[in-house]
């Protein structure tokens, strides 16, 4: 073997590392680390580097935003403070008001409620959807997997954006209408990327022990291959988590799927679009609470596609 | 020894890598003096530091690696000093690296021919067409039949025999006087292999270039090395010439990794190989007295307390022991020639296992959409083309081949994995479809596999203990509570600690997850079980453990047992039958004992005369085949074998299906040639009888 001569002395746990590698570990590691324990310690490197810690705590932020958000708001989502309306931001009014006299603060902590439950759930529906047609479909193969990859490679032909307007046509406009779009956007390139997994761990040995000892499909599914996907979903579900935001944004700003008073950032943006030169607040705080939650899970993304990468 | 008519010397290297923020010694304190015209080995097990001196002398070390103290002279000149344009001059032209792996030393994108011509432009201020030309020549040099062709074919367009050669002729282009090869046979077939040794020690030889061998194949080392350095650990245990190596060696390792190999001759059923304990230390935790004291069979208090000096027991030899008189003289010794085989497995031939009735299986690839609309097949491949096999309770089938000679396929026929085209499979006599999932879930207690690589043969996610858990619970349908109790028990006959089933595969060496392999297809106590290649991917030490396991598990469960290999001598040692493959067809059927005995099939005479023998003293038979295996899909007509055939026997050959004879012995040759004529050349290639 060329190279390979840190990972071959040192405890670098890889299986697809060449012999020399593992001999020289298995003095090193001992102890066996939970499962759980496991789990978590990934969660820890998300800390590691200064931008991963970055993109990490902002997202972290936005969350307890959404959780606690309109408890600590000044004034409701769509309270309209008519003698206050138009005002730069203050002390009374950190981001200023809007054209109605609606607390722009006030109604971007709202918004993250709004915008974190809609991708969070829909990126969440679409992993789980994607992963099950992505291991089935890639475990099985035959004319399931051809007809389902080719229904997917054709969705994945129109840009997201035209697809969700056109779903949201169909469909109509509502809340659970954004979510829909979002699965039906996001699980083709899911399952697109669980399903390249699969297909190279289906032949490992493991997989074929399992086949021979006569375990169930389900069990060699769900117990021997979904764990090796694990990580690829991981980082697949961060990034699909921050193109969502994006999408429900898009989608608010366009003025489908979400109706006004909501908060939806998107909204706002468009709806202050109007008033751009006289009231630049009420634009540019959605607008910039848009841009750094991508940016956030986008660095956090790329800090656990960095870990498990490396360490696995 | 004389420093000045040295080609490279070797003083006193550290080499280190960096972990973290600390530093590791890969290497310490390594010497050696190679003179022109001499091939010195370097061996030793992964993770011994041979490649890190490979790589130091070329200044090829990663960005994590480096050479804290110590000279590298080539020439007289320090190469650790120059600078990166001088060493320019150095890199292809004065010294040149034969990498292990060729398919991805050689740039896919490139063809051959210029890919040796860039080397000889940079170095040899030859104009295009000349380099050109040249290039041609360099490929006829290192015998490649058709240089022309090859010289216009990209990497993926010839066999993995012809790229290796392609990279020795790069390598040698520019006359270097330094050669490296760093593993440079490991990925190629024994015969590509005899023949790529012989081209090694004839261009050495002609050109008195000093060429450093590094290699973990101890019959190679025999075959063409003057002087062999044995590394552990990174430090230098031995030092002499090879006929000392090979026929008085000093350290107890070296005497330990040539107990381990089997060789031809040898059989389970009366010698017991010689494994090393333990494995080889981690970078973190090498002891402070002998690194091989932890795993030596001689050690005494003084090898763990206390570094042992390198001794020079007599001119040209090195040694690193406390203990070395004692072994020189012959008092002490690790070797366990007598140790008697308590365990036997019990051949019982009047209970049949399992019989192959015309197995074919073929593989379809290629058919194209005009294919299927004209109904016309695709390209088929024959992996195993009409094999019969009948295996007793208790027997030992060894299979032997080449790759691509279908004996893995064979294997995954038998239990399932690949589907058969034809022919019929009875286990127990239990009539088996060809579809694993149509097979009654019984037979799968009766048939169990070992798979050829043990990093892949285990879910890295799950504990090895919930892996050894499942044949019990979904195969002999026992509590999980009894399933535990029955792990424990599994990871004992395995010689493992019980508590290893807590721990992932990942926290175990290669060895360790090959004997958990091997749990877990000895759970349900099978019937038959098939092991492809399972000693393939370990190191020496640990192939010999895993083969006394397998074994003394036969013995213990008196089953039947595949085994494949692409080592004649393992097949050896461990089948009391053996099967020659070569294209999909049994070419020579014959007891482990009658197989080395004349007449044999002249593909086994050739596989015979290209295993490296660890005497290097041994007379070496010359009888090279030309060209590569056949392409699958184009099978030679006739007897598949005679294109390639030392000993063509004719027309009939090239036309009419060979036909089985039988010895009195029971040795069954796939061959046109009469008995007796082949048993009369073959004894007179062998020196038995004297030529006419």
């Amino acid at each position: 073997m060329p190279v390979a001569p840190i990972s071959a002395i040192f405890s670098i746990s890889d299986r697809n590392k060449p012999m020399a590698a593992s001999e020289a570990n298995a003095t090193i590691e001992n102890a066996a680390p939970n499962r759980v324990r496991r789990f978590f310690s990934a969660f820890r490197h998300l800390f590691d580097r200064p931008v991963t810690a970055f993109g990490t705590t902002v997202f972290l932020l936005f969350v307890l935003l959404a959780l606690v958000g309109p408890s600590i708001a000044p004034y409701g989502a769509n309270e309209q403070v008519y003698a206050d309306a138009r005002q730069a931001p203050s002390v009374e009014h950190w981001f200023g008001t809007d054209n109605l006299g609606r607390d722009v603060f006030s109604r971007v902590l709202y918004g993250a409620r709004v915008v974190l439950t809609q991708a969070g759930l829909g990126t969440i529906l679409a992993v789980i959807c994607g992963t099950f047609l992505g291991l089935v479909t890639g475990y099985r193969s035959g004319w399931l997997d051809e007809i389902t990859m080719r229904l997917f490679d054709s969705l994945l032909a129109l840009p997201a954006l035209l697809l969700a307007l056109l779903l949201l046509g169909t469909v109509g406009q509502s809340q659970n209408a954004v979510l829909i779009v979002i699965v039906v956007v996001y699980t083709p390139i899911v399952a697109r990327v669980a399903r390249s997994v699969v297909l190279s761990v289906r032949t490992k040995g493991f997989v074929e022990a399992a086949q021979l000892q006569g375990e169930s499909q389900r069990w060699i599914l769900f117990r021997e291959i979904l764990p090796s996907v694990m990580p690829a979903l991981t980082v697949e579900g961060a990034l699909r988590f921050s193109y969502a935001i994006f999408l429900v944004a898009s989608l608010g700003f366009l003025g489908v799927g979400v109706q006004p008073p909501s908060p939806n950032w998107g909204l706002m943006v468009s709806e202050a679009r109007v008033y751009a030169s006289q009231l630049p607040w009420a634009l540019f705080f959605p607008a910039a609470a848009i841009a750094l939650l991508v940016i956030g899970v986008n660095l956090m993304a790329d800090g656990v596609k960095n870990t498990l990468q490396s360490s696995d | 020894m004389d420093e000045s008519n040295a080609t490279l010397t070797i003083k006193n290297l550290t080499v280190a890598y960096r972990h973290g923020k600390q530093w590791f010694e890969a290497v310490r304190d390594f010497s050696l003096q190679i003179r022109s015209g001499q091939t010195y080995g370097l061996v030793g097990e992964s993770g011994s530091g041979k490649s890190t001196v490979a790589l130091a002398i070329m200044r090829h070390l990663g960005q994590n690696g480096r050479v804290q103290t110590g000279e590298i002279l080539f020439e007289n000149r320090d190469m650790l000093q120059l600078s990166t344009s001088d060493m320019q001059q150095v890199w292809g032209k004065q010294a040149a690296l034969v990498p292990q792996d060729p398919p991805s030393s050689l740039n896919p994108s490139i063809r051959i021919g210029e890919q040796i011509a860039e080397i000889l432009r940079q170095h040899g201020s030859l104009s295009s067409n000349e380099a050109r030309s040249r290039s041609v020549e360099l490929l006829q040099m290192v015998r490649v039949p058709d240089p022309e062709r090859v010289a216009h074919s990209y990497p993926h367009e010839i066999s993995g025999g012809m790229q290796q050669r392609a990279l020795i002729a790069m390598a040698l282009s520019t006359e270097p006087r330094l050669l490296v090869l760093d593993e440079p046979t490991t990925g190629l077939d024994v015969t590509t292999q005899a023949a790529v040794l012989d081209l090694f020690r004839d261009l050495i030889e002609d050109r008195q270039t000093a060429a450093l061998y590094v290699t973990h194949n101890l019959g190679v080392v025999a075959r063409i090395c003057h002087r062999v350095a044995v590394l552990y650990a990174g430090e230098l245990v031995e030092d002499a010439p090879v006929e000392d190596i090979f026929h008085r060696p000093l350290h107890p390792y070296t005497i330990g990794l040539l107990d381990s190999v089997p060789q031809i001759g040898q059989s389970k059923l009366r010698v017991e190989l010689h494994a090393i304990p333990g494995q080889i230390p981690s970078l973190q935790d090498r002891s402070s007295g002998c690194v091989f004291a932890p795993r030596c069979a001689l050690a005494i208090d003084l090898c763990h307390q206390e570094r042992p000096p390198l001794d020079i027991p007599e001119d040209g030899r090195r040694v690193r022991c406390h203990r070395w008189p004692e072994i020189a003289a012959g008092e002490i010794s690790i070797s366990q020639e007598s140790k008697s085989i308590t365990h036997m497995p019990i051949l019982d031939s009047s209970e049949q296992v399992l019989e192959l009735d015309d197995l074919q299986v073929y593989f379809e690839f290629g058919r194209s959409l005009k294919d299927v609309y004209t109904r016309q097949p695709g390209q088929i491949v024959k992996a195993v083309d009409g094999v019969n096999l009948r295996l007793s309770k208790g027997q030992t089938l060894g299979i032997v081949g080449e790759s691509g000679s279908g004996k893995t396929t064979l294997a995954r026929a038998v239990v399932g994995l690949a589907i058969r085209t034809g022919g019929e499979i009875d286990l127990l006599g239990i009539n088996l479809p060809p579809d694993l999932n149509k097979r009654p879930v019984e037979t799968r207690k009766l048939l169990q596999y070992v798979f050829q690589n043990p990093e892949e043969a285990l879910n890295p996610y799950m504990t090895i203990g919930e892996t050894l858990r499942r044949p019990f619970i979904t195969l002999l349908n026992k509590s999980s509570k009894e399933a535990d109790v029955e792990v424990n028990k599994l990871l004992q006959a395995v010689r493992l600690p019980v508590d290893y089933s807590r721990r992932l595969p990942g926290q175990l060496s290669g060895g360790e997850k090959q004997r958990v392999a091997i749990a877990r297809a000895f759970a349900t106590q099978p019937d038959l079980l098939i092991a492809d290649e399972p000693v393939s991917a370990l190191d020496v030490s640990v192939q010999a453990s895993i083969l006394n396991l397998l074994r003394e598990l036969q013995s213990d469960n008196n089953n039947t047992q595949i085994f494949i290999s692409h080592d004649l001598a393992v097949v050896a040692y461990v089948a009391d039958l053996i099967a020659v493959m070569y294209v999909g067809h049994i070419m020579e059927l014959a007891a482990a004992e009658s197989l080395f005995q004349p007449p044999y099939h002249p593909y086994t005479e050739a596989l015979l005369s290209a295993i490296p023998s660890l005497d290097p003293l041994a007379k070496h038979d010359h009888i090279r085949l030309q060209g590569d295996v056949p392409s699958q899909v184009n099978l030679p007509s006739g007897c598949p074998f005679h294109p390639r055939c030392p000993r063509y026997f004719g027309d009939i050959c090239k036309i009419e299906t060979p036909p089985w004879q039988e010895t009195e012995a029971g040795h069954r040759v796939f061959c046109h040639i009469p008995l007796e004529d082949l048993n009369t050349a073959q004894r007179r290639a062998a020196g038995e009888i004297a030529p006419d």
